[in-house]
């Protein structure tokens, strides 16, 4: 009776026929995830590739900076402490206003007011201040010298005008943008999808692909579905149902290395965790190739730190071999002996703790508990507990936790956060309360210098230390993987930051494809 | 029935409606109150559920900003009273989550959700007393057996699930309707022909979720009515089984189905709840249930009255037409 019930409400509609071969000047693309706002002055688009707005400068395929709204990379003093930009005079936002270093201004000013709810302040914790030299001359004045500051300016600038009136946090701003960028917005339905059109007023010309919808699928099956059915022409998917697609007329898949790392957090105050033997242990007794392999099915990296293997920040022969009976033996030596019930104790102190993951984090499960069996191997008792992050918050300086996160511009994006140990327990910085004082040095001379040798030695001596004195246990760099219709020239990808979905991925840079004729 | 149309009792269905909109106001006040009691004791932490899963590298100062700036002040009674005092004037407040005036998250949404639950409301109180008749003029006949044990099983099946197992088979295997939202992915503009192929799985799957009660309710009302004595009387004149049925016997079998159309809407607002979320349906189940885990009291309580609202209104209709089906019935009594 159910279906007849269906077919008696359903037959009146007929499934419709769409012409799916139009002039390909169209790509619909299906993300896991949309932004609650696409307002830049809460953080929308912060780390580029808005599609709406511009940044003074941008990321190319090798994250290497480019000019955007500026005309050439910033101009720096001699102390490092002033960044000067000059600006295009040809660019004009959406609603016909031309662009002004007001407007960059406002953008930074707005974003760094306390009274914003802009969540990524820290990143610009920096900037003192910034001011409109000329119309067309911005210059940013820091508090101390911080050699990525550039890296940053990839931010999105709003137009003051447009979005000058309204409350920031409330406004319409937040769900009706008017910015410079390639693409402008023409429908929002917050859960469904994103539409946007391409900006005929272009500065950088007008992209061929006229017609750009971002649809929100959260569940992965319905969107490979969708993408096999022709409704869209591009997804992320899971490497298992991406493999679906392998032998697809017409498709192509996209691995993109990422900067997306899962780890496990080795609190400093836990008389287990915190022991030095014991992260070293830990450190040779898991498997990260096996987990490579069977819980990312090989889109992925083994991690030795956040910075990964694949990129050229990497401290070669940082890699640790996967050695459980060198392990045991560590542990032997260190005092850690087996006990009746198969797990070490050293002075009465069992070698157990526990490890949690957020609840319904299948990704982060897996790992909590191939994790949880390599130490088990070795005689390190590990309870894995999920949990709300309200629930994980309050017991982070006791428990580890499988933590993830990575931005792949520039390597103090992450370490200065995850290993600074003023930074210990600062809100979500360095969960495992890190602290070793060669790193800190490590870590500062790296922001002072803007030197890139000078950089990469620093950052070299840190992930050896962290290689000595393993405060975290690094497992995985998570390969983020795409499939899409094969119509147009000139697409690439770039190495990607834990956050992806409608900036990043194949399209980062949809305004310069070209279509196949 | 008795009442001849044209001469409807209109001064006391007017009296009725009054004395239910006086008594509406204690019973909204209560509601949102609630509301605001349950949600200060909600364990989700509105700061965490804006950052979302990008948390990783906030200092506590920023943390801590913005918590003033998004954690409501002041004790749960003196929220709902500031709400409450800004809401008579009209202002219903800004969605924090949505970042909208809730009066506008509402205007846009609300719409949609009203012709889904209409249209399967409907097609529910018809198929369902359709099916009840048929299963109850012919009681222990296959049929019967049938549409009542099939009503039974769907009872006791929720309706999410019901929703994901047409999605699997309608949109996933066999490909002849959409698996959710309101037009195709490449297409901005809701055509009469999209939209119907769109609201056809929500829809229908709202339907079933609330039909089984229909059925069962019918046939119980409409069997009872077959053995009372005007029934049996007008049978023993040699009047036609048919004439029977719909003369006598649905007049007075289906009064107890006006009733459920009344006790029902808690459960279709429900249900529309779950179906929305599953078909990604823009309506304001979507908004309710992203209002409810990030503490947009805001939105919540503005979802709350609306919801409210509906409930109220369906019993006042269920008494309406009682009184109008039934004349033994006096709306001045109710």
């Amino acid at each position: 009776m159910v279906a007849a019930v269906l077919f008696a409400l359903t037959a009146c509609s007929a499934p419709g026929g769409e012409d799916s071969d139009a002039a390909h000047d169209s790509l619909v693309v299906g993300i896991a995830t949309e932004p609650d706002s696409l307002s830049p002055l809460l953080g929308y688009g912060k780390d580029g590739n808005s599609k709406i707005f511009d940044g003074l400068l941008r990321h190319d395929a090798d994250l290497q900076l480019t000019p955007a709204l500026a005309t050439e990379l910033p101009e720096v003093s001699e102390d490092g402490l002033t960044y000067t930009y000059r600006l295009r005079d040809d660019v004009e936002f959406s609603d016909g206003d031309p662009l002004t270093a007001e407007d960059v201004v406002f953008t930074y000013r707005t974003i760094l007011d306390p009274d914003t709810n802009y969540p990524y302040k820290d990143e610009l914790d920096a900037i003192e201040d910034v001011t409109a030299e000329d119309d067309h001359t911005v210059v940013f004045t820091l508090g101390y010298p911080y050699a990525p500051f550039a890296d940053r300016t990839v931010l999105p600038i709003a137009s003051a005008s447009a979005a000058g009136d309204q409350d920031v946090n409330t406004g319409s701003y937040n769900t009706e943008p008017v910015g410079t960028g390639p693409y402008v917005l023409t429908g929002w339905t917050p859960g469904e999808r994103i539409t946007l059109e391409a900006n005929p007023d272009y500065w950088g010309g007008e992209p061929e692909v006229r017609r750009l919808t971002m649809a929100v699928i959260p569940d992965d099956d319905v969107r490979a579905t969708r993408l096999r059915s022709g409704d869209l022409d591009a997804a992320v998917l899971p490497p298992n149902l991406a493999e679906g697609f392998a032998d697809a007329e017409g498709m192509v898949t996209h691995e993109t290395e990422s900067a997306d790392f899962r780890a496990v957090t080795l609190p400093t105050g836990n008389p287990v965790t915190g022991d030095r033997d014991i992260r070293r242990a830990l450190d040779l007794a898991v498997d990260r190739e096996l987990m490579v392999d069977s819980i990312l099915t090989g889109a992925g990296h083994a991690a030795y730190g956040p910075i990964p293997v694949t990129s050229p920040w990497f401290a070669e022969g940082t890699e640790r071999p996967h050695d459980p009976a060198a392990a045991g033996r560590l542990l032997d030596e260190a005092g850690w002996t087996v006990g009746d019930d198969d797990v070490r104790q050293r002075e009465g102190q069992r070698a157990a703790f526990t490890l949690w993951y957020p609840a319904g984090d299948r990704l982060r499960q897996e790992h909590a508990l191939a994790y949880a069996t390599d130490a088990g191997e070795i005689g390190v008792d590990i309870t894995v507990e999920s949990g709300s992050w309200e629930v994980i918050e309050g017991r982070l300086t006791e428990d580890a936790v499988l933590s993830g996160g990575g931005n792949p511009a520039d390597p103090d994006f992450d370490l200065y956060g995850l290993l600074y140990s003023d930074l210990a327990g600062d809100g979500w910085n360095n969960m495992g309360q890190y602290d070793n004082p060669e790193v800190d040095e490590q870590l500062d001379l790296a922001r002072r210098t803007a030197d890139r040798d000078e950089r990469q030695a620093a950052y070299d001596r840190v992930q050896r230390e962290l290689a000595d004195n393993p405060g975290y246990t690094f497992l995985t760099h998570i390969d983020h993987v795409y499939v899409m219709a094969d119509h147009w020239d000139g697409v690439t990808t770039q190495p990607e930051p834990h956050d992806h979905g409608l900036g990043h991925g194949p399209w980062w840079n949809v305004e310069d494809w070209r279509i196949r004729t | 029935m008795s009442v001849v149309p044209g001469s409807l009792p209109w001064a006391p269905m007017a009296r009725l409606v009054g004395r239910r909109l006086l008594a509406a106001v204690p019973v909204l006040a209560l509601v949102t109150l609630g509301m605001f009691a349950v949600a200060a004791a909600s364990p989700f932490d509105p700061v965490r559920q804006y950052l979302g899963g990008s948390a990783v590298g906030v200092s506590q100062e920023t943390l801590d900003q913005l918590r003033a700036s998004l954690a409501a002040e002041g004790t749960f009674v003196e929220r709902w009273w500031h709400w409450l005092t800004a809401a008579l004037t009209g202002d219903l407040g800004q969605s924090h989550t949505l970042h909208q005036p809730v009066a506008q998250v509402i205007g846009e949404r609300v719409g949609w959700s009203v012709l889904l639950c209409a249209v399967a409301f409907v097609a529910a109180v018809l198929l369902g007393t359709a099916l009840g008749t048929l299963a109850a003029s012919r009681p222990g006949s296959p049929a019967d057996r049938v549409i009542t044990s099939v009503s039974y099983a769907l009872q006791a099946a929720p309706p999410f699930w019901i929703a994901l197992l047409a999605v699997w088979l309608f949109a996933l295997r066999l490909d002849v309707l959409p698996s959710g939202g309101l037009t195709d992915p490449g297409s901005d503009v809701v055509t009469a022909g999209s939209l119907l192929r769109h609201l056809a799985l929500p829809a229908a799957v709202l339907t079933v979720s609330q039909l089984p009660w229909f059925v069962l309710y019918t046939r119980q009302g409409v069997a009872d009515a077959l053995r009372e004595d005007p029934v049996r009387g007008a049978r023993a004149r040699g009047l036609r089984a048919g004439t029977v049925l719909r003369g006598h016997a649905l007049r007075s079998g289906l009064l107890p189905v006006l009733t459920l159309i009344g006790t029902r809407v808690p459960e279709l607002i429900t249900g529309a709840l779950l179906v929305e979320t599953v078909f990604s349906w823009p309506g304001i189940a979507s908004a309710t249930v992203r209002a409810a885990t990030s503490s947009d009291f805001h939105l919540l309580a503005a979802l709350a009255v609306l919801s409210a609202l509906a409930v109220l209104a369906g019993n006042l209709v269920a008494d309406l037409l009682y009184g109008l089906a039934d004349p033994r019935v006096d709306h001045d009594e109710m």
